[in-house]
C-alpha cells in the first residue's frame, strides 16, 4: 500500500512542476465558470419571471453538473497521455520495473496520482459552485451525488487512458487516442436515434453520459455504478496486460 | 551470486544473446566486455528482471529471476544505459522517491540518502533540478540510485560513460571499494577500466560468449610465447644489424627475430620464444658479449586490449579456439 502512495505521490507532484497542471486547472476555470455565468444569469431570469426564487439545484447545480461531464472527457487525455508513454520514452520504466514493487502496485500507484489531479480539477468546479450556497440554500445531496459520478466517470476514464498511454512512447499520440477514444464513448448512446434495437442498444449502454446522466440528476443507480466500476476494473486490467507484454517485446 | 544458465534472448527473428552461461561469485567484481551490440544490455536486463529470457535459466542469490522476481528485485542496484531519471525532481527528492521504492522508509531513508549522497560527491547539488545538471553529475546519480537500498548485487551498464577523466578514476576506485559487500557486474567498452577494476572478465561478441576467465589468465593464455622488444646501437662506428640479428637468433629458446626499425644506427628487434622459455635475461647478455649496446629491453606481452580484438573479430576467434585446444592438449 505504501508503494501505491509513494507512486501516486510522486505522480501527482510531476503535473503540478510541470505547467500542465496549472494550464488544466486555468483552462477549467475559465469554462466551468462561463457554464456557472449563465447558469446563474438563467436562474435569476426565471426567478424574475415567477414568483419568488426558482429552484437553484434545477437551474444552476444541475446544468452546470451535466456540462461537467462533457468537459472532463476533453481534460482526461491531457492527465493521462504522460502516465506510461513519458517513463517508456525516457527510460525510466526501468526503474519502476526493476525495483520491487509489483506491477500492480505501479498501475494503481499511477491511476491514484491522475485520480489526484482529476480531483483538484473537480475542485475548481466545486469552488465556482460554491457560490451559489450564498445565493440561496440549494440542496447539497444532489450535488454530492453528482460529484460522486463524476468521480466515477473519471475514473473510468482515466483507466482506459492510462492503458492507452501503455500501449506507446509518444505522448502526443497516447492523448490523440484516448481523446478519441472518450468521444466515443461520449457520442455511443446516440445510435439509439436511429435504431433502438440490437447493436444500438449495446453500444449506448456503453455509452459514458448514459450512465452518468442518473448522477447528474441526483440519483445513484447501482446499475451504473457497477458500470463505471467495471470500466475501472478493465481499464487497470488491459495496463496489468500491456505492461506484462512490454517486458516480452522490449 | 549470480548464475546465468544458457540463457537466450530472441527479438522477432534476431537473437540478441546466444546460449550465454557464467557464474559470479560473491563479493567478485567482473567486466562484461563486447563490442556495439554484442547483447550486454540484453543479458543485463534480463539479471535485473526487466525482461525474461526466451530461453535457459539466471538466479540471483539463488533466487531464479522467472520465479522470484521480487526477491531478486530486492538485492539488486540496477544502473541502466541510460541512467533512468526524471528530470522535473530535485536529486534529493529523486533519491527519496527511489528509496521508497526499494523500501526504505522514514530514518533509515533519510540516513542512506545522506550516506549515498557522501560516497558518490553529490551532496551539493542535492536540491538542484535534475534537469538542469550536467552529463556526469546526472551519471552520478544514476549510480547513487542504484546504491541506495545497499543492495548485494550490483549490476551496472557502462558507469564511466560521460564523466570526466577525474571523475572516472574516482568512480573506478569507488567501484572497487565496493566489492566484497558486493557482488558486481559491470559493462564497459574501455579495457583499461576491466584491467583496473576487474579481477574477472566475461567477453561476449555477437550474442555468444567467446571467452570467461580472470583478467591474468586471459592475458596470459592468449600470450602463450613471450614477447621481447629489444633495441641495440653500436658502442662506435656503424651497426652492424645482421650481425645482431644472428646473434639474437642463436640464443636458446628463440624462435623467431624480426627487425622493426633500423635508424641512425640504432636497430630495433622483435624477439619471440619458444612456448614457455623466458629469455630475456639471456639476450641481454648475448648484446653485450657481442658487443653492441643494449638500450631497451621490454616484454611486449598483449594486452587485454589485443585479447579482446582476437577474440572478437570473428574470423579470429576459430583461431583463439585452436590456440586454447592446442594448449589443453599440451597441458594433457
Ligand atoms: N527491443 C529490441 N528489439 C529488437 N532488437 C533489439 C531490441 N533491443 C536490443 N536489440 C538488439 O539486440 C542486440 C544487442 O543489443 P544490446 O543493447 O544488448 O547490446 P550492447 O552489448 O549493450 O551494445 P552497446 O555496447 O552498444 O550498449 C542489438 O543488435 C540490438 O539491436
Ligand atoms: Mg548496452
Amino acid at each position: 500500500m505504501s508503494n501505491i502512495l509513494a507512486i501516486a505521490q510522486k505522480e501527482l507532484k510531476s503535473y503540478f512542476v510541470s505547467p500542465i497542471a496549472y494550464a488544466l486547472l486555468a483552462i477549467y476555470a475559465l469554462i466551468s465558470g462561463w457554464f456557472s455565468l449563465i447558469a446563474i444569469a438563467n436562474f435569476i431570469e426565471m426567478s424574475m419571471q415567477g414568483q419568488g426564487p426558482a429552484d437553484l439545484n434545477g437551474y444552476v447545480i444541475a446544468p452546470v453538473v451535466s456540462n461537467a461531464g462533457v468537459l472532463s472527457l476533453f481534460l482526461i487525455p491531457m492527465i493521462t497521455m504522460r502516465l506510461f508513454a513519458e517513463e517508456k520514452r525516457s527510460g525510466t520504466i526501468e526503474l519502476l520495473i526493476t525495483s520491487p514493487v509489483t506491477d500492480m502496485e505501479i498501475i494503481l500507484g499511477k491511476w491514484l496520482g491522475a485520480m489526484g489531479m482529476y480531483a483538484c480539477i473537480l475542485g475548481v468546479k466545486l469552488f465556482c459552485l460554491s457560490f451559489t450556497f450564498m445565493f440561496g440554500n440549494p440542496d447539497w445531496r444532489p450535488l454530492a451525488t453528482a460529484y460522486l459520478g463524476m468521480f466515477l466517470q473519471g475514473g473510468a476514464l482515466l483507466a482506459i487512458g492510462m492503458f492507452i498511454s501503455n500501449t506507446t512512447r509518444n505522448q502526443i499520440v497516447a492523448g490523440a487516442t484516448t481523446f478519441g477514444m472518450c468521444l466515443l464513448f461520449w457520442t455511443f448512446d446516440w445510435a439509439t436515434t436511429f435504431k433502438a434495437d440490437g447493436w444500438a442498444k449495446v453500444l449506448a449502454y456503453l455509452s459514458l453520459t448514459a450512465h452518468f446522466n442518473s448522477f447528474a440528476r441526483g440519483v445513484i443507480d447501482t446499475k451504473d455504478t457497477v458500470f463505471f466500476l467495471s470500466v475501472i476494473a478493465l481499464g487497470i486490467f488491459l495496463t496489468a496486460r500491456s505492461l506484462e507484454s512490454l517486458r516480452w517485446r522490449a | 551470486m549470480i548464475k546465468v544458465e544458457g540463457i537466450t534472448k530472441r527479438y522477432a527473428r534476431f537473437t540478441a544473446v546466444d546460449n550465454v552461461s557464467f557464474e559470479v561469485a560473491k563479493g567478485q567484481i567482473v567486466g562484461f566486455l563486447g563490442p556495439n551490440g554484442a547483447g550486454k544490455t540484453t543479458t543485463m536486463r534480463i539479471l535485473t528482471c526487466f525482461q525474461p529470457p526466451s530461453e535457459g535459466r539466471a538466479s540471483v542469490a539463488g533466487f531464479d529471476v522467472m520465479e522470484q522476481p521480487m526477491e531478486v528485485k530486492k538485492r539488486i542496484g540496477y544502473l541502466p544505459e541510460t541512467p533512468p531519471l526524471y528530470p522535473d525532481m530535485e536529486v534529493g527528492e529523486y533519491l527519496e522517491f527511489v528509496g521508497k521504492l526499494k523500501g526504505l522508509r522514514g530514518n533509515d531513508l533519510a540516513k542512506r540518502i545522506t550516506e549515498v549522497s557522501g560516497k558518490i560527491n553529490i551532496g551539493d547539488v542535492r536540491t538542484k533540478l535534475i534537469a538542469k545538471l550536467s552529463k556526469g553529475y546526472k551519471q552520478r546519480v544514476g549510480l547513487a540510485q542504484a546504491l541506495i537500498h545497499n543492495p548485494d548485487v550490483l549490476i551496472l551498464d557502462e558507469p564511466t560513460s560521460g564523466l570526466d577523466p577525474q571523475q572516472i578514476l574516482e568512480t573506478r576506485e569507488l567501484i572497487k571499494g565496493l566489492a566484497g559487500d558486493h557482488t558486481i557486474i559491470l559493462s564497459t567498452h574501455i579495457l583499461p577500466e576491466v584491467e583496473f577494476t576487474c579481477e574477472r572478465v566475461v567477453i561476449i561478441s555477437k550474442g555468444k560468449l567467446v571467452a570467461t576467465d580472470t583478467v591474468d589468465n586471459l592475458t596470459h593464455r592468449m600470450r602463450g610465447s613471450e614477447n621481447v622488444g629489444v633495441e641495440v646501437e653500436a658502442r662506435e662506428g656503424t651497426l652492424d644489424v645482421s650481425a645482431v640479428q644472428r646473434k639474437l637468433e642463436q640464443v636458446a629458446g628463440v624462435s623467431k627475430v624480426i627487425l622493426r626499425e633500423d635508424k641512425n644506427n640504432r636497430a630495433n628487434f622483435e624477439v619471440e620464444s619458444l612456448q614457455g622459455r623466458s629469455i630475456r635475461a639471456d639476450l641481454a647478455r648475448a648484446v653485450v658479449e657481442g658487443g653492441f649496446a643494449l638500450t631497451e629491453l621490454k616484454a611486449a606481452g598483449m594486452s587485454l586490449e589485443d585479447v579482446f580484438l582476437q577474440l572478437t573479430s570473428t574470423d579470429k576467434v576459430d583461431e583463439a579456439k585452436v590456440e586454447e585446444e592446442i594448449e589443453k592438449g599440451e597441458a594433457a
